[in-house]
C-alpha cells in the first residue's frame, strides 16, 4: 500500500521551468499561491479563485490547466511551467512572445501569462493552428482589453520577425513597455508586496443597508494573534473620500450604519498565515438589516442615505436649446421610447491590491490606479496628512476602465502600515472587488425625437435616470455628461435632455468607459432608426443628412469649425452597408430559423473634463551623458499613454523613441499629468508633452544657435545639431546645469480651453470631441433568441493617429466591451458577484473587427489628435441592438439582450 | 493537513474507512467551492491512481474510469453513441477545465447545470461505487438525488460509469448559453437515436439539463416519438405539443423559467435531426 500522507508543512518537490525545486506549504493549497507566494513565480496571476477567467493557467506535464484549481500537493513530481520560464526556455514560447508584441496583443498585459501559456500549449501540439483552434486552446483566459482579435493574429503569425517600425507620431509601433508583460516580468499591484508584509482583510457587512454594533475587538485580537484591528475609530483624518469636489461622502470604514453589500466596517492585520486563514464569520460583529433600496424606483421609499440630498436625488443634469416641446408639434413624424440598462462591472481581470510602508514620517502607497495625485490627496485627507508627505506609486494595471480612478484598497493598507510602521498587503477577492468597485449607472431612458418630411431632426425630449448607488463617485459627471451628449453627433436645433442621480443601496456607480453617454446612445440610436424607417430613408443617409458638420452649433450652442468629423465616419462605412444589407436581403430570402441584419449607430464624446481646467504637465530633462528622460506621470492601464505620449514627445523633440528613458509614474517623480480618465490623456498629456519636448528643442536650438530645421544627435555627452549649413555640438559637461538630475531641464503644461455651462447648459464644455460609426452584422435564431455576431466594422475619427497599432487596439477592446453590455453583462448586487456568474465576452464571442481610422485634424489636439478610449464602445451596443432589430422585426429595449429577452421580444411582435 | 495521496484504489478506501475526507480529483468544482479559502479538512487526492482513468471496452458495456478527464473523453476514439458525451466534454467550461475535471467529479458535485449528466443520462450509464462492502452500481438517474445531492456515502468513492454498447445508436447533445466558452447552461440536451431502414425512430432517449433539480430523461416523450422521421415537421410538432412535465425549470439570471421550456423544445428537435446526420 502506498499512501504519501503530507502532514501540515511538508515538502512538495516538482520541477517549475526546468528546475527541480521543493515548497513548503500546505499540501491541499493552491497551486497559484504556492507557485507565487512561495516560489516567487509572480508570472503566475490570480483573478478569479475559482477557474473562471484562466489568468492563472500553467502547464502541468504539458497540459493547460488553471494553477487556482489545482492543490500543491498534486503536482508532486510533475512538471510545471509558466509564462516567465516558458518564454526563456522555449523557441516557441520565444517566438510568441515577439508575435505578441509585434500585434499588441498585450495591452494591459494582466492576462497576458495565462494566454501565452495556453497558447504555447496549443502551438506544442500543433504548429499552424486555425482559428477555431485558437478559440478553442484560448477560451478559458479572459482578456478585458484587447477583444481578442490582436491575440488570435499573434497566436497564428508565431514567429520570429524584425517587428514593427519604431518612430514618433503616426508610426504603428510596438508597445515601448511591452517586453516585461510579454515575458513574464511585468509587476502588477499584488506583485510588490515585500516578504516581511504583514497580510490585511477587510470585513464587510453581507446586508445592503444595516446598523451594526462591535463585540470585544480586543479580546478577538489578542485570541487570533493579529497585530490590529482597524475601525472607523482609528481614521485619524476624516473619515470620508471621494472623487468630485463637494461630493466627498464615501467613508473608508462605515460608522454606525453601512449603505450597500460588503461594503467595510473593519480591517484586521496581522501575518498572512493567520490572516489569511481566520474565518471572517466569527468576527465580533452583530449587524441590524434595515430597509433598502435597489433600484431607483424603490429609493423614494427609504430613508434618504445622506442628509442633504433629499428623496435620495443626489444631483440633476440639464440641458435646453430652442423650444424642444413646441417644435415637436411641429414634427413629421414622432417616435418615442423608453429603454433601461443594468449595473456593468469593469471586469479588469487584475482584482484590486495594494502594498504600504512607512518610510519616516511619509506613507508610500504601491497599487494599481489610474489616478495616482487624486489617490494621494484622498489619503492624506484620510490619514490626516499633507499631501507631501504620502507617495504613490502605481504598478502595472490590469485593466482600469474607469473603476481604478476611485480609492479601495489603499486607505486600509496605508492607515495600517502608518500606525503598525510595518509593511502591510492587502489584495481583494474576486467577489470582494465586484461587490465593492464602482460601476457603470444602470438608466432607465425616455426619448421622444421628431423629424420633418425631409428626414431632419427638429426637435428632441431626453429624460434620464441613472442609479448612482449608495456614493456619490463619479455620478455627479455622468448627470452633467448625458444631457451634453444625449443628442448623439447629430445637429437637434430644439433639445430640452435632463438627468438625475438617485441613490440607492448599492455599490456606488461611477466612472465607466463613457460616462453615461453608452446608455443614452442606446436610446438615440434606435429611434434614429425608427424614424429613417418611417420615412423609409436609408438608416446610413438618415444619420448622414443629420451629422454635425464643421460651422454647425452642438445642443450646448459650441461650434467647431474644423475637425467635425462624424460625416467621414458615415462615409467610410458606406460601402461595407451596401455590401452588408445585400447579402443580409440575399440570405433571409432562403428562409429558415435564422435570419440576418444589420444595424448602424453614430457617437462622440467629449475628451477631457466638463468644463473644468485639467491640466497635465510633463517634465523631461537631458543628463549629462546625454541621456533623454521623460517623467511620465499619466497612468498607463493598457491603453498606451507610455508609448503615445513617448512618441509625441520625441516628435516634438526630434529624436528617436529609443533613446529616450521612461521615469514614472509616481508622485515623488511625476509631475501631475492627471488622471487617466475621460479619453483625455492623448489630448492633454499629449500636448504636455508636445510642449515639453518643443521646449527643451527650443533651448537646444538656442544654444547651438542655428535653424528650426536642425537634426539633433543625442551621444555620450554630446548633443550635436546639424542643419545644412553647419553642425556643432554642445558638451553637456560645460553646461551650468539646470537641476541636480539635468543639464537640460523643461517641463509643458497644458490645461484644455473650456467654458462654464450657463442654467441652460449653453457654452463649451470641451475643446475637442472625438467621433465614430459602427456597424453590426448578425444573425438571430428566430426560435432560440441567440444573437450570433458576424462582424463589426468601426470607423473612427481620431483627428491624427499617434499610433495607428494603438489606434487598432483600443477600437477592438472597446468594441468587445460594447458588446458584453449589449448582449449579456450585467451586476446584480447579492446574485452575479463573480465571474462564474457575471458573464463578459470570452475570445469565441468577439467577431471579426474591421477599423477605418479617419484622420480629420483638431484645432487642439497634439498633432491634431483626438482622445479615443471612450468612443470606442459608445456605438457598439446601439448598433447590435439596430442590427437585432433588423433581422427580426424585435427590439429589446431592456438590456443585456440575453436568449430569453430577445426571444420574448420575437414573440410579442409576433402578438402584435 | 492530512493530504492522502493513494495510488491504489485499496489504499484510497482504506482512507475513507478510516476518517471523514474531502474527495479531491480534478479539482474544477472542489476549489471553488471553497470561494478563495484553503480547506483545513483531511483531502484524499484521487489523481493518483492509474486504475481509475481511462476507457475500456468489456463484453456489452463501456467503462469510463471515475478520473478520466473531459479531454481525456473528448480526444477518444468512440463509437457513434458516444458522440453527445464527447461534444458534451467539448462544452465543459474551458480547455483548462476539460484538461482536470473528471467524469465523476462532474456527476458526485450534482450541479443542475452538470454538462456530463445529460448525455450521460441518454446512454442510459450506470454509476459503480466502491465502498467497505465492496462494489455497487446505481443507474445514473437514481444516483443524483437533489442539487448537490447523490447517494454516495462518507465512506464510498465513484469508480466508474458503465455504459451498455448500443452499436446503432447515434447521439448529439446541444448547450445553450449566453456565450462561447466558460459557461453555465440556461439549457441542454441530449438525445440518442437509433433509426429504421426507411429513415424512422425506432428507439430513442432523451435528457434535458439545467431545467429541473436533476437532469431528467423525458420518458413520455420518448414513447411518443417512434416513427417519426427526424427533421420532419411532425416530429416537431410532437416535441411542441408534448408534455414536459418532467422538467420544473426555474427563473435564474440566466434566463426565464418560461423560456427554458421553449428552448427545450426547439434543442430537442433539432438535437434529434442532428443525432442522424452527423451535424454538429
Amino acid at each position: 500500500m502506498a499512501i504519501a500522507d503530507y502532514e501540515p508543512s511538508s515538502c512538495v518537490s516538482l520541477e517549475l521551468n526546468g528546475r527541480t525545486i521543493r515548497l513548503d506549504g500546505p499540501p491541499g493549497e493552491r497551486l497559484s499561491f504556492a507557485l507565487r507566494e512561495r516560489a516567487g513565480a509572480t508570472d503566475v496571476k490570480v483573478g478569479c479563485d475559482a477557474g473562471d477567467c484562466g489568468a492563472c493557467t500553467v502547464l502541468v506535464d504539458g497540459e493547460a490547466v488553471c494553477a487556482c484549481t489545482t492543490a500543491l500537493g498534486q503536482v508532486d513530481g510533475a512538471r510545471v511551467e509558466t509564462q516567465a520560464g516558458l518564454v526563456r526556455n522555449s523557441g516557441i514560447a520565444k517566438a510568441l512572445a515577439n508575435s505578441f508584441q509585434r500585434h499588441q496583443a498585450a495591452q494591459c498585459g494582466i492576462c497576458t501569462p495565462g494566454m501565452m501559456v495556453a497558447a504555447v500549449g496549443l502551438l506544442r501540439k500543433k504548429a499552424a493552428p486555425d482559428e477555431t483552434d485558437v478559440q478553442d486552446a484560448l477560451g478559458g483566459v479572459l482578456c478585458r482589453c484587447t477583444g481578442y482579435r490582436k491575440i488570435i493574429d499573434a497566436v497564428m503569425d508565431c514567429e520570429i520577425s524584425d517587428g514593427t517600425p519604431s518612430g514618433g507620431v503616426g508610426v504603428p509601433m510596438a508597445r515601448v513597455d511591452g517586453l516585461p508583460k510579454v515575458t513574464g516580468s511585468e509587476l502588477f499591484s499584488d506583485d510588490v508586496a515585500s516578504a516581511d508584509a504583514l497580510v490585511l482583510r477587510v470585513v464587510r457587512c453581507p446586508h445592503h443597508r444595516a446598523s451594526f454594533t462591535f463585540g470585544d475587538l480586543e479580546a478577538y485580537r489578542l485570541e487570533n494573534g493579529l497585530d490590529l484591528i482597524l475601525t472607523a475609530a482609528d481614521v485619524p483624518g476624516k473619515n470620508c473620500f471621494g472623487v468630485i469636489p463637494g461630493f466627498e461622502d464615501q467613508p473608508m470604514f462605515a460608522e454606525g450604519e453601512t449603505r450597500f453589500r460588503n461594503e467595510a466596517v473593519a480591517a484586521l492585520v496581522g501575518p498572512g498565515e493567520l490572516v489569511n486563514a481566520l474565518e471572517l464569520a466569527h468576527f465580533p460583529v452583530t449587524f441590524t438589516a434595515l430597509p433598502h433600496a435597489l433600484t431607483p424606483d424603490e429609493a423614494s421609499a427609504v430613508d434618504d442615505l445622506h442628509q442633504e440630498r433629499a428623496d435620495n436625488v443626489m444631483c440633476r443634469g440639464f440641458v435646453q436649446k430652442g423650444d424642444a416641446t413646441a417644435a415637436m408639434e411641429t414634427a413629421d413624424v414622432v417616435v418615442e421610447g423608453r429603454f433601461s440598462t443594468g449595473f456593468v462591472e469593469h471586469a479588469y481581470i487584475e482584482p484590486e491590491a495594494a502594498f504600504a510602508r512607512r518610510v519616516g514620517d511619509r506613507i508610500e502607497v504601491r497599487c494599481c490606479t489610474q489616478a495616482p495625485v487624486m489617490n494621494q490627496e484622498g489619503l492624506a485627507g484620510l490619514l490626516g496628512l499633507s499631501k507631501e508627505d504620502v507617495r504613490v506609486i502605481p504598478t502595472a494595471v490590469g485593466g482600469g476602465f474607469g473603476s481604478k480612478l476611485d480609492l479601495t484598497a489603499q486607505p486600509y493598507v496605508a492607515l495600517a502600515a502608518w500606525i503598525l510602521r510595518k509593511p502591510v498587503r492587502v489584495t481583494y477577492s474576486r467577489i470582494e472587488s465586484i461587490t465593492t468597485s464602482t460601476k457603470r449607472h444602470p438608466s432607465e431612458i425616455e426619448m421622444k425625437i421628431g423629424a420633418d418630411r425631409e428626414g431632419n431632426i427638429v426637435a428632441v425630449e431626453f429624460d434620464g435616470t441613472f442609479n448612482t448607488g449608495a456614493y456619490a463617485s463619479w455620478g455627479p459627471t455622468v448627470a452633467n455628461r448625458v444631457p451634453i451628449h444625449a443628442s448623439g453627433p447629430y445637429l437637434t436645433p430644439n433639445y430640452t435632455a435632463r438627468s438625475a442621480g438617485i441613490h440607492t443601496n448599492t455599490t456606488p456607480a461611477g466612472a465607466f468607459r463613457g460616462f453615461g453617454v453608452p446608455q443614452s446612445a442606446l436610446a438615440q440610436e434606435p429611434l434614429y432608426d425608427d424614424l429613417a424607417n418611417a420615412l423609409g430613408i436609408d438608416r446610413l443617409e438618415f444619420r448622414r443628412r443629420n451629422a454635425l458638420k464643421n460651422g454647425d452649433p452642438t445642443v450646448t450652442g459650441q461650434v467647431f469649425e474644423t475637425g467635425m468629423g462624424i460625416v467621414d465616419c458615415f462615409d467610410a462605412l458606406e460601402p461595407t452597408w451596401t455590401r452588408a444589407l445585400k447579402e443580409a436581403r440575399d440570405f433571409n430570402a432562403r428562409g429558415g430559423p435564422v435570419r440576418r441584419g444589420v444595424g448602424i449607430a453614430g457617437g462622440w464624446y467629449g475628451c477631457g473634463n466638463t468644463s473644468m481646467s485639467n491640466p497635465s504637465t510633463i517634465k523631461a530633462g537631458v543628463t549629462a551623458s546625454g541621456q533623454i528622460v521623460l517623467h511620465q506621470g499619466a497612468v498607463d492601464i493598457g491603453q498606451g499613454s507610455n508609448t503615445v505620449i513617448t512618441q509625441i514627445f520625441a516628435t516634438a523633440l526630434g529624436a528617436p523613441v529609443q533613446q529616450i528613458e521612461l521615469v514614472g509614474p509616481d508622485t515623488d517623480l511625476t509631475p501631475d499629468a492627471g488622471k487617466t480618465s475621460a479619453s483625455r490623456q492623448t489630448f492633454i498629456t499629449g500636448n504636455a508633452a508636445r510642449l515639453a519636448g518643443e521646449a527643451l528643442r527650443a533651448r537646444i536650438l538656442r544654444l547651438a544657435n542655428v535653424s528650426a530645421e536642425a537634426e539633433l544627435k543625442f551621444a555620450d555627452g554630446i548633443i550635436s545639431v546639424s542643419d545644412d549649413r553647419d553642425e556643432r555640438e554642445i558638451k553637456l559637461a560645460t553646461l551650468e546645469p539646470d537641476s541636480a538630475e539635468y543639464v537640460l531641464e523643461v517641463a509643458g503644461t497644458y490645461d484644455p480651453p473650456t467654458k462654464p455651462l450657463d442654467e441652460n447648459g449653453q457654452g463649451i464644455p470641451y475643446a475637442v470631441f472625438g467621433t465614430t460609426a459602427q456597424m453590426a452584422e448578425l444573425e438571430v435564431d428566430l426560435e432560440l433568441g441567440t444573437v450570433k455576431l458576424l462582424k463589426i466594422t468601426a470607423a473612427h475619427d481620431v483627428g491624427k493617429a499617434i499610433n495607428p497599432l494603438l489606434v487598432e487596439g483600443q477600437v477592438q477592446g472597446g468594441v468587445a466591451q460594447g458588446i458584453g453590455m449589449a448582449l449579456m453583462e450585467e451586476f446584480l448586487p447579492g446574485r452575479t458577484e463573480n465571474f462564474h456568474d457575471y458573464l463578459m465576452p470570452t475570445i469565441g464571442d468577439v467577431p471579426p473587427i474591421e477599423t477605418f481610422i479617419l484622420e480629420s485634424g483638431d484645432e487642439h489636439g497634439p498633432y491634431g489628435a483626438k482622445g479615443l478610449g471612450e468612443h470606442c464602445l459608445i456605438p457598439t451596443a446601439p448598433a447590435i441592438m439596430n442590427a437585432i432589430k433588423d433581422a427580426c422585426g424585435a427590439r429589446v429595449a431592456h438590456l443585456p439582450a440575453t436568449p430569453d429577452k430577445v426571444l420574448a421580444a420575437i414573440k410579442a411582435v409576433k402578438r402584435a | 493537513m492530512q493530504f492522502h495521496r493513494p495510488d491504489s484504489l485499496d489504499a484510497a478506501l482504506e482512507v475513507l474507512a478510516n476518517e471523514p475526507v474531502r474527495l479531491l480529483a480534478g479539482g474544477t468544482d472542489f476549489f471553488p467551492a471553497l470561494a478563495g479559502k484553503t480547506t483545513c479538512d483531511p483531502i484524499l487526492d484521487l489523481s493518483s491512481i492509474g486504475t481509475l482513468r481511462g476507457i475500456s471496452e468489456e463484453a456489452g458495456v463501456w467503462r469510463i474510469g471515475a478520473t478520466t478527464t473531459w479531454s481525456d473523453i473528448r480526444d477518444a476514439r468512440l463509437p457513434a453513441q458516444f458522440r453527445a458525451l464527447q461534444q458534451a466534454a467539448a462544452e465543459v467550461g474551458s480547455l483548462q477545465i476539460q484538461n482536470a475535471g473528471t467524469i465523476a467529479g462532474n456527476i458526485c458535485n450534482a450541479s443542475p447545470a452538470a454538462d456530463g449528466v445529460p448525455p450521460l443520462l441518454a446512454l442510459d450509464a450506470d454509476v459503480e461505487i466502491a465502498g467497505p462492502k465492496g462494489i455497487r452500481t446505481e443507474p445514473l438517474c437514481d444516483f443524483i438525488t437533489g442539487v448537490r445531492r447523490t447517494q454516495l456515502k462518507s465512506d464510498e468513492l465513484v469508480t466508474a460509469l458503465n455504459i451498455p454498447k448500443q452499436p446503432d445508436g447515434r447521439s448529439c447533445f446541444l448547450k445553450l448559453g449566453a456565450r462561447r466558452y466558460l459557461v453555465i447552461s440556461i439549457a441542454m440536451v441530449a438525445v440518442n437515436v437509433t433509426t429504421s431502414g426507411d429513415g424512422c425512430v425506432t428507439e430513442i432517449s432523451i435528457a434535458v439539463g439545467a431545467c429541473s433539480a436533476v437532469a431528467r430523461r423525458l420518458r413520455g416523450l420518448e414513447q411518443q416519438l417512434p416513427g417519426t422521421v427526424p427533421g420532419s415537421a411532425e416530429l416537431a410538432h410532437i416535441v411542441q405539443a408534448a408534455d414536459l412535465s418532467e422538467l420544473t425549470p426555474i427563473d435564474d439570471v440566466r434566463a426565464s423559467a418560461a423560456y427554458r421550456l421553449d428552448a427545450v423544445r426547439t434543442l430537442i428537435t433539432r438535437a434529434v435531426k442532428h443525432a442522424v446526420a452527423g451535424e454538429t
